[in-house]
């Protein structure tokens, strides 16, 4: 009997110690408690403690964090960064921060005042968190494994040069990106020199510049985002491997403004997506190997510009749908490949009743290759003069890309 | 005056019952109907409606004018025999005949536009465009008619001619604006671009209506320019004033020719 109640007791110990290595103690901030400052609660903590920030205003300049710590908001605290402080610099490995307000970090034109910097740590955690008119909101630098789930970024900016970014990367590696909200800044989500990360399930919208913008980032993978309205649209550029799944692109409308500007982008892969009322749907400049397929362009300007030292892109089932144009190329020649694609302008037959159209269909015309090289003759759009000059180009084509042609077209639209 | 009225009001009754008319009217109806009921999206119908009004009504208004005087050619000549002034019967033939084709055109198209008046609520000031454009094609146009009806009695050279003028309008002058552009694409050419536009009232009524459906964004700076002079109310101004001087310069010349001519 003692026997057993020995081993209970070990386990019992053994259970409240284990308890004791993860929570650690409980250090509580607020007005009425221990601690009535963030920075007093900060100097007392321990590796593995818990701050817990109980609601209110706090200005304290800037925080920095350099233990394992657990931070928690409890009705959202707001934490103000005066306009001239970096909030939140963490600097250690397995932090976790959770439920705050932080608003007002400080401009700077040379330094990147964010309102939670992660720099050079592992394994951080930045959930359910509330940013407002920040300079920089989530700044991550040399960081690995980090997680940046459920926060919502707002700003209001008017220039790009006084706006900093939503989601900043540089040079980080695994890090996940999901169910964020970012509005009204330069860039909403921003990578640099950042690998095998995902993006998933974000919302991009109304930001200065671009909703999503990356640079030599390779192997990330990006799905069921959502880019609205942004000023420039998407711009990913010098990356290898990108997978972009399932995603949206909407309303980027104006005169440099793209659902996805790519460039320089090889053995990639866009699957699924919905690029729907933007300027240019697809912009694609100097890239190789890319997989266009089962993707959705409707209502845009130009739903595909295809500059000509792109090689080896591939388009296939996607659907193109009442754009103003649907393809064209600065160029007569052409290394890319259309195959079974929908095109609502397309106007032949199937008497064979297999799905594919016996005749086949050249998207570019002849007046958007003009177009593409000389923009002003764009006035003569929906002039009878230009309907006439693309039938015939249709019927001897001389001046647009021989091969670039979709030799089996869908009769009917694709559904997923 | 009262005599140029009451000219207008049997040349609008005549003509109402005429065939022609009524073929007009039901062309605009069924078009209008079908492009709606086709799709349920009303800037794809408005835009279909656009071309029908700077391709069909161009067209319609030069040859059927233009044949209108043909075939009254005895009824003119027996007004003549009358104590009537040459200026009324002129106009009132021109706005018996202006008058009969804005009412099939207003009801043609608008009656399918009113009965699906909630797909068009966001766009009424669109529709409302299109309608202006419209009049200003069908004052224009008849009035080109009737003046080269004047001009030529041979009933054949003034088809040709009436046909010819439609396709410079509507094609040859974009032709030698593209053919303008391309030569000299070197140079800045939007304000010389936004100038032969003006000139050229079919021009003037497409782009006034596909810049308000965002196109604008797609000429880059082109469109900047277009927005810009178009956008604001001078540029509203002068596009109108070209186009009043587009409707009342036939009409006058071609007054001025039946006054002095020898039937």
């Amino acid at each position: 009997m003692l026997k057993v109640n020995g081993i209970k007791f070990l386990l019992l110990f053994a259970f409240l110690s284990t308890l004791n290595v993860n929570f650690g103690k409980t250090l509580i901030v607020g007005k009425k408690e221990n601690y009535n400052s963030i920075k007093s609660a900060i100097a007392k903590v321990a590796i593995g403690d818990t701050i817990i920030i109980k609601e209110g205003l706090y200005r304290e300049g800037n925080l920095i964090i350099d233990k394992p710590i657990t931070i928690i908001g409890i009705n959202t605290p707001i934490i103000d960064g005066e306009n001239k402080y970096e909030i939140i610099t963490v600097k250690s490995d397995n932090v976790f921060i959770s439920g705050l307000r932080l608003i007002n970090s400080g401009l700077s034109f040379i330094e990147d005042n964010a309102a939670i910097k992660l720099e050079a740590v592992n394994n951080c955690t930045i959930i359910n968190n509330e940013f407002n008119n920040n300079f920089f909101a989530i700044y991550l630098a040399k960081s690995t494994n980090c997680k940046i789930i459920q926060n919502s970024i707002k700003a209001i900016k008017k220039t790009e040069t006084s706006s900093g970014n939503g989601i900043h990367l540089w040079y980080c590696k695994n890090i996940t990106i999901q169910q964020n909200y970012i509005s009204g800044h330069r860039d909403g989500i921003y990578l640099e020199f950042v690998r095998t990360s995902e993006i998933k399930n974000n919302f991009s919208e109304n930001n200065l510049r671009y909703g999503l913008h990356f640079m030599f980032s390779d192997s990330c993978k990006y799905s069921e985002n959502m880019f609205k309205h942004n000023g420039a649209g998407v711009a990913v550029m010098y990356t290898k491997n990108v997978e972009m799944t399932n995603n949206r692109f909407e309303n980027n409308w104006g005169g440099a403004s793209y659902g996805i500007l790519l460039k320089d982008i090889s053995d990639s892969d866009i699957k699924n997506n919905i690029f729907y009322k933007n300027s240019s749907g697809l912009y694609i400049e100097g890239s190789n190997r890319v997989n266009i397929y089962d993707n959705d362009f409707t209502e845009n300007g130009w739903a595909i510009r295809l500059m000509a030292n792109s090689m080896e892109i591939n388009f296939v089932r996607n659907n193109f749908i009442g754009n103003s144009f649907d393809v064209t190329t600065n160029s007569t020649h052409n290394f890319n490949f259309f195959e079974n694609n929908f095109w609502s302008e397309y106007k032949g037959y199937d008497i064979d009743k297999n799905g594919i159209g016996d005749v086949p269909f050249r998207p570019i015309k002849l007046f958007s290759l003009i177009v593409e090289k000389n923009r002003p003759t764009l006035i003569l759009l929906r002039s009878l003069f230009i309907d006439i000059l693309d039938a015939a180009e249709k019927i001897f084509p001389v001046l647009t890309p021989e091969t670039l042609i979709d030799k089996s077209p869908a009769m009917k639209r694709f559904y997923d | 005056m009262s005599i140029t009225l009451k000219i207008i009001k049997y040349q609008v009754k005549d003509n109402l019952q005429s065939r022609w008319i009524i073929g007009f009217f039901l062309f605009f109806l069924i078009f209008s109907y079908w492009l709606i009921s086709f799709t349920e999206d009303s800037h794809k119908v408005l835009l279909s409606i656009l071309n029908m009004i700077i391709i069909v009504i161009p067209l319609i208004c030069l040859v059927f004018g233009t044949i209108y005087i043909y075939n009254n050619l005895n009824y003119i000549t027996f007004m003549l025999t009358q104590p009537i002034k040459r200026n009324a019967i002129y106009s009132g033939l021109y706005f018996g005949l202006i008058i009969s084709i804005f009412v099939c055109f207003i009801l043609g198209v608008g009656i399918p536009i009113l009965l699906n008046i909630l797909l068009f609520t966001e766009s009424l000031n669109i529709v409302i465009l299109l309608f202006i454009t419209g009049f200003f094609q069908i004052l224009i146009f008849t009035g080109f008619g009737f003046l080269i009806a004047i001009q030529n009695d041979d009933k054949l050279k003034g088809l040709g001619i009436s046909i010819f003028v439609w396709l410079f309008f509507s094609i040859i002058y974009d032709g030698l604006i593209l053919y303008l552009l391309q030569t000299f694409q070197d140079y800045p050419l939007e304000k010389l671009a936004l100038g032969l536009t003006l000139l050229n009232p079919i021009d003037l009524g497409r782009i006034l209506t596909i810049l308000k459906f965002d196109v604008s964004a797609l000429m880059g700076y082109t469109g900047a320019v277009f927005e810009d002079f178009f956008g604001n109310n001078l540029g509203l101004f002068i596009s109108l004033t070209v186009l009043l001087i587009w409707s009342i310069l036939p009409f006058v010349l071609g007054q001025k020719k039946f006054s002095d001519k020898d039937i």
